[in-house]
């Protein structure tokens, strides 16, 4: 019998990729289909047909989205009621008393839940967990009844203090499952028992927003997939860069909000590590944006909450993405007072650059990359882009970059990549730096359409040592689908002295969170090669507002959590501080939140399926040569099919590799190498391994 | 006589020796542009990531920049750091050249230290260290940090004392002094700092910070140097500084030529109850701005004045706020003259307090704001709430321990050229936020009551302004509490721009056995003793609208007071009742 194939899909914005592997033959497929609009799952079948028109033969899918995040940016979720502690009705509207922009007191915001589905309720809890005021359950269902009439499909309960003491807010939602015509009810202590009421009640008020949505696109394609004769476990990445069941999915929409671009970096780590290389930087080149990521001793860098967008916070561990403006579609321009500048303002993806010949007049990164012969202006990448418009490209160029400048048109070309590497280099000497990290000692690699066009740039602007292209650099998040383990995240506020910690309660905590994540595996019907748990510890100094988390070694017995002693979370603490500031104080110390994490480690495929054939050649990999303008001259750039080189192949500078998703870029005093799993290394000459 | 300054308050600067002609190729002055400014960056992130105290590591009440040899104007500075701070820290630095001129120049590896505030500008509570960049044994430009520290001694924890009638009242004042010198680390100047402080432990992380900072800003000039030589950063240097000036020359040209005024005032300066004008006369002449802050008040005696850096560098945060584009470098300042009245309110003398500079800032930017938008209605945004309001809750619980509440609220935001202002945001000098409720509660033995947005607080206008907040807190503590409060906008609201109407004023109410009271002096007061169960309220202004009320489409109107943003009446009031015809 066969073994099946294990399927990665990724839907983005413009395409949806897929990374199929064939567990028995070892045989790899990508494909890159067009998204579509507004319901993502027509694309999505349609890429899993062009990969594996046999359904029945996937054993596992898996799927990151952006369904949840688009319906979040475009305001597309369901009307939403909110129930709320009387007196506090506005914070979500209130925020943290933010503003969108330091400069230029502008913009407005209009929360997902409008003022008036905010209703607010008699309840009260206080700080230490006091009831001091029952939950009114008869205005609780009047407000339902309320809701209900104005056509409310999510309703959440927001109640203040619920981390503490979830009783009144468990008394609502009891009653409003009676009531509610539907199963998209939710409680801010279920969804997230942390304190900071607005982080939690905008997690909440975000995940009632997007159930309807994404519940009801996760049916649709399950049906579809059932359809199709698809019987194999399905999964959905989450951001926290680990995969969860469907099931979970529909429950914790918000979970899913960075899911595309999490699974990427998953997937560049996996690749690094097997490589060799356990400290990775990562950066996804888009049409609109440029994304760096951090691995560091081959742990990926999470954070524990990112904002969707101006005022929508989401608090679930998020793999931690830094932007900035800088993608292929960014404007090049030049100011009022004479500077040459790249982005913020794009043309994204359409219209697109102006050589794309969609409308766009203004010349944007890629058309420079064009007119300097680093794209193939006759053979682009993407599907239905027939030739692109090389002269158009140049006029552009001219007009608003050459000419206000007094420079020649191929100048000015490669002053607009000059000038977005550096913006690209210093993006990534910024995440480093606000980690603690020197960027010198990491590996780069690209992802992502463009981002291979730039990687040598990033070794000169940077100082890295050298920059790993893999093997299908555009299909990068598909494939981490493939290689994402299961995971599982908890978080409970405890907010106590060291002192007075009660550590008992604290176990009983993490048994809580281990039963429930171990239940998650189990009902995921998924397989596992290993589980893992992790117990983290938010603490500070009193006084101090800022956490460190600290990892706290807890041991498992048959299933049963054994409390940490005080004295182990004592010196966890002062070892993870010492870490961060190197030094400790004389303070006492604060136990914020415990923070839990489930772990099923899926079985990872063996990336030295993906090495060239054993009897491939340089020789038959040559395309010819192209002239590529670099450094202020053109020179005759030798061209090669990077998918048809061999391990251990050489190929120096200038050189440009193509392959259908992705074009490399060799400048003259690099050279790249293939590795045993197909990578590609570009390293300064001379100083290669 | 009046202070005339321009570009910064350099009034006799000395001809550079290094005012290079822009010759720069454009290619390397784009790359260098962005190289230097993230050195800035760089260093606000080693700063914000090594400080123990919140105010920096979360508020980013901190800032770090590149300043010229010879005059300490901004050259470059980081794009993350506190508004005010950006035009504030060339007078640092200019006070540290002054200093070091005394004792011969400074040497390589010397790092300046004070918190000055008639010299160096904002309050005693800033911290600034400024440390010259030396190459090939040559003074090439300073690097400077500065940063809010949690306290600097002084009557009250966290240096924001009401009553305070001299700056001795506020924190220790330190003068420029050489913390390292040549490298080495003067231990007795800072054992003389951390003793002056209630939180020598944060204080010690900040000060380490703010140096590694510095550190880390001379290893990446030095980088920079070696790869572009010095010659080629100080073209671009000088490039740079023109053509920030260029940009404001040309959004100035683009102003029709004329004269406007706008007038308005503080309550009062919290020790007498008079109110205090702050007039400004805006002039646009071809690429020229003048801003005449003549007719203002006379310094006082409460803590709200402000020293004359002060008053420059807030001009520039109402520029950058008009033309958010420009860049932080002095050279924006260069088409700009700026006239204060000496001994006034905005150029106080030593030692006049300065720890509620805040609230006049926040008034010359709206005062600023309505004259601009005389001038260009289409730029120029409505006032925003207008006072930084500072409660502070604090007392004794049983066990003897102290407890100290203290916070800044927010308000609304002006309504805009192109919609409404933001519900509840942050005052514009400012990006930091506020602590959630949550927490609060969890620390003080206090019940919030009401957090909530403050309906029909927001200027009427086209596009209306913000809503305000209410902020309703009891006190739990059996053992009672004490408050104080300092805020401002108790008499004058904060004004609409282009036709807009304004908003609601602040008010603070107390609760006594006796029932409510408001203070005598409206928007400030301290000494306010509240019984455990007592509740006191702020309700903050919302910003001014944008445009005048009439052109507000009735359906837009009828939404407002949809969901409660104002009453009905209140709408027929402004808008008419037109919007009676759409109602919900």
């Amino acid at each position: 019998m066969s073994l099946g194939s294990i399927i990665g899909v990724d839907v983005g914005g413009t395409f949806t990729d897929v990374f199929s592997l064939d567990l028995g033959t070892g045989e790899t497929a990508v494909a890159k289909v067009p998204t579509t609009r507004p319901d993502q799952s027509g694309g999505f079948l349609d890429g899993i047909r062009a990969a594996q028109p046999d359904m029945a033969r996937i054993r596992s899918l898996v799927h990151g989205t952006t369904a949840g995040t688009n319906a979040l940016l475009e305001r597309k979720g369901a009307r939403t009621g909110v129930i709320t502690t009387e007196g506090f009705r506005d914070v979500l509207e209130m925020r943290r008393r933010d503003r969108p922009r330091t400069w230029g007191l502008r913009g407005d915001f209009t929360p997902v839940v409008p003022r008036d589905l905010r209703m607010e309720v008699p309840e009260r809890v206080l700080a230490d967990g006091t009831v001091e005021q029952d939950v009114d359950l008869e205005a609780v269902r009047e407000a339902a009844k309320a809701l209900q009439a104005q056509g409310c499909e999510a309703v959440v309960v927001l109640f203040v203090n619920a981390y503490a003491n979830p009783a009144n807010e468990q008394a609502a939602v009891a009653a409003l499952r009676e009531v509610w015509h539907n199963p998209h009810v939710a409680a801010s202590s279920e969804i997230l028992p942390e304190i900071r009421e607005f982080e939690r009640f905008s997690t909440t008020a975000l995940n009632g927003y997007l159930q309807p949505e994404v519940a009801g696109y996760l049916a649709r394609l399950e049906a579809a997939l059932k359809g199709g004769g698809f019987g194999g476990e399905f999964m959905i990445v989450q951001s926290n860069g680990g995969v969860m069941s469907v099931d979970t999915a529909c429950k914790r929409p918000v979970r899913t909000a960075l899911s595309g671009p999490s699974a990427g970096v998953i997937a560049a780590g996996y690749i690094a590590e097997t490589a060799g290389y356990a400290n990775l930087i990562t950066g996804d080149m888009g049409g609109t944006s440029f994304d760096v990521s951090m691995i560091v001793d081959g742990e990926t860098v999470v954070s524990p909450q990112t904002s969707i967008d101006f005022g929508m916070v989401v608090r679930t561990p998020m793999i931690e993405i830094a932007t900035i403006g800088a993608g292929g579609g960014s404007i090049a321009s030049v100011d009022a007072g004479g500077l040459l500048t790249i982005g913020p303002e794009s043309a994204g993806s359409n219209p697109g650059p102006v050589a794309y010949g969609r409308g766009n007049t203004r010349p944007t990164v890629t058309d420079a990359n064009i007119v300097l012969g680093r794209i193939d202006a006759a053979r682009p990448l993407g599907k239905g882009l027939g030739t692109l418009d090389l002269e158009a490209a140049k006029v552009a160029i001219d007009e608003h970059v050459a000419k206000p400048l007094g420079l020649g048109v191929m100048e000015a070309a490669e002053a607009i990549i000059r000038v977005a590497n550096s913006r690209m280099a210093g993006a990534i000497r910024l995440v480093s730096i606000e980690r603690g990290h020197d960027p010198a000692k990491f590996a780069y690699m690209p992802f992502g359409g463009g981002g291979a066009l730039h990687a040598g740039a990033m070794i000169d602007e940077v100082g890295i040592g050298r920059a790993l292209i893999p093997r299908f650099p555009g299909v990068t998040s598909a494939m981490g689908c493939v290689i994402a383990d299961m995971r599982q995240d908890f978080v409970q506020t405890v907010n106590t002295t060291l002192e007075a910690l009660d550590l008992d309660s604290l176990a009983d905590y993490m048994q809580t969170h281990f039963d429930e994540g171990q239940m998650g595996l189990e009902t995921a019907g998924a397989e596992f090669a290993a589980r893992e748990e992790r117990f983290e510890l938010d603490m500070a100094y009193l006084g101090q507002t800022h956490t460190v988390s600290v990892p706290i070694s807890v041991k498992v017995e048959a299933g049963r959590v054994i409390a940490p002693t005080r004295e182990s979370v004592r010196e966890a603490f002062d070892t993870s501080y010492r870490a961060l500031y190197g030094r400790l104080l004389k303070s006492g110390i604060r136990v914020l939140n415990l923070r839990s994490s489930v772990i099923g480690k899926r079985p990872k495929f063996d990336l030295s399926r993906l090495a060239p054939a054993a009897d491939a050649t340089v020789e038959a990999a040559e395309r010819g040569t192209r002239p590529v303008f670099v450094r202020g001259a053109w020179e005759e750039a030798r061209v090669v099919a990077r998918l048809d080189l061999p391990v251990g192949a050489r190929v120096d500078g200038p050189a440009v590799l193509e392959q259908p998703d992705a074009t490399i870029f060799v400048e003259p005093w690099l050279t790249a190498s293939v590795d045993s799993y197909g990578n590609i290394l570009i390293e300064p000459k001379g100083e290669q391994a | 006589m009046a202070h005339t300054a321009r570009s910064g308050k350099v009034e006799d600067k000395p001809e550079s020796t290094r005012t290079a002609e822009p010759g720069i190729d454009p290619i390397t002055l784009a790359i260098l542009a962005g190289r230097m400014e993230q050195i800035a960056d760089e260093m606000d992130a080693t700063l914000f990531r090594s400080a123990f105290n919140p105010i920096i590591a979360e508020a980013h009440d901190a800032s770090h920049g590149i300043y010229h040899a010879e005059t300490g104007e901004t050259m470059v500075q980081g794009k993350n750091g506190l508004p005010i701070f950006v035009g504030v820290m060339a007078f640092a630095v200019k006070a540290v050249i002054d200093k070091a001129a005394e004792s011969g120049g400074p040497r390589d590896g010397d790092v300046w230290i004070f918190n000055d505030a008639h010299i160096g500008g904002t309050h005693l509570s800033d911290m600034r260290l400024v440390r010259p960049y030396f190459r090939n044994g040559e003074l090439f430009c300073w690097l400077a940090s500065v940063g809010h520290w949690h306290d600097v001694g002084g009557a009250v924890p966290g240096n924001y004392n009401p009553a305070a009638t001299e700056v001795f009242q506020e924190a220790v004042v330190l003068p420029p002094v050489k913390l390292m010198a040549e490298g080495e680390l003067r231990t007795d100047i800072l054992d003389i700092i951390l003793r002056n402080t209630r939180l020598p432990q944060s204080a010690e992380g900040d000060v380490n910070g703010q140096l590694g900072a510095l550190d880390l800003g001379i290893k990446r000039m030095d980088a920079l140097l070696d790869e572009y030589g010095s010659d080629t950063v100080n073209e671009a240097l000088a490039a740079l500084s023109v053509r920030a000036e260029t940009l404001l020359r040309r959004e100035v040209e683009a102003l029709p030529d004329g004269r406007w005024e706008a007038i308005d005032y503080l309550d009062n300066d919290g020790i007498t109850d008079t109110p205090l004008p702050i007039k400004v006369a805006l002039e646009v002449k071809g690429d020229q701005l003048s801003l005449d802050f003549t007719g203002c008040a006379p310094q006082v005696a409460g803590p709200i004045n402000i020293a004359l850096p002060t008053s420059i560098a807030c001009v520039y945060v109402a520029i950058k706020h008009i033309f958010p584009s420009l860049p932080a470098n002095a050279g924006v300042m260069k088409p700009i003259e700026i006239t204060v009245p000496e001994h006034s309110l905005l150029s106080a003398e030593f030692p006049a307090p300065t720890g509620g500079y805040t609230e006049t800032i926040l008034r010359m930017i709206d005062v600023i704001f309505s004259a601009a938008s005389q001038a260009a209605p289409d730029r120029v945004v409505a006032n925003a709430y207008g006072t930084i309001n500072a409660l502070s809750i604090a007392g004794k619980k049983s066990n003897g321990q102290r407890w100290v509440m203290f916070s800044f609220y927010g308000g609304g935001h002006g309504g805009t050229p192109e919609g409404n202002g933001l519900n509840h945001g942050s005052a514009p000098i400012s990006m930091a936020t506020i602590p959630p409720v949550e927490i609060l509660e969890a620390a003080y033995p206090v019940a919030f009551r009401q957090w909530a947005l403050r309906e029909g607080s927001a200027g009427a206008g086209k596009h209306r302004g913000g809503l305000g907040a209410v902020y309703e807190i009891e006190v739990l503590e059996e053992n009672g509490a004490e408050g104080f409060f300092f805020g401002e906008r108790g008499k004058f609201p904060p004004k609409g721009v282009a036709g807009g109407g304004d908003a609601a004023v602040n008010r603070f109410d107390y609760e006594q056995d006796d029932g409510w009271h408001q203070p005598p002096m409206t928007s400030k007061m301290r000494g306010i003793v509240l019984k455990q169960g007592q509740r006191v309220r702020l309700q903050s202004p919302g910003g001014g609208g944008y445009g005048p009320a009439s052109e507000r489409p009735a359906s837009e109107v009828a939404r407002d007071v949809a969901l409660g943003y104002l009453s009905a009446e209140q709408a027929d009031a402004d808008y008419g009742n037109a919007w009676r015809g759409n109602a919900e």
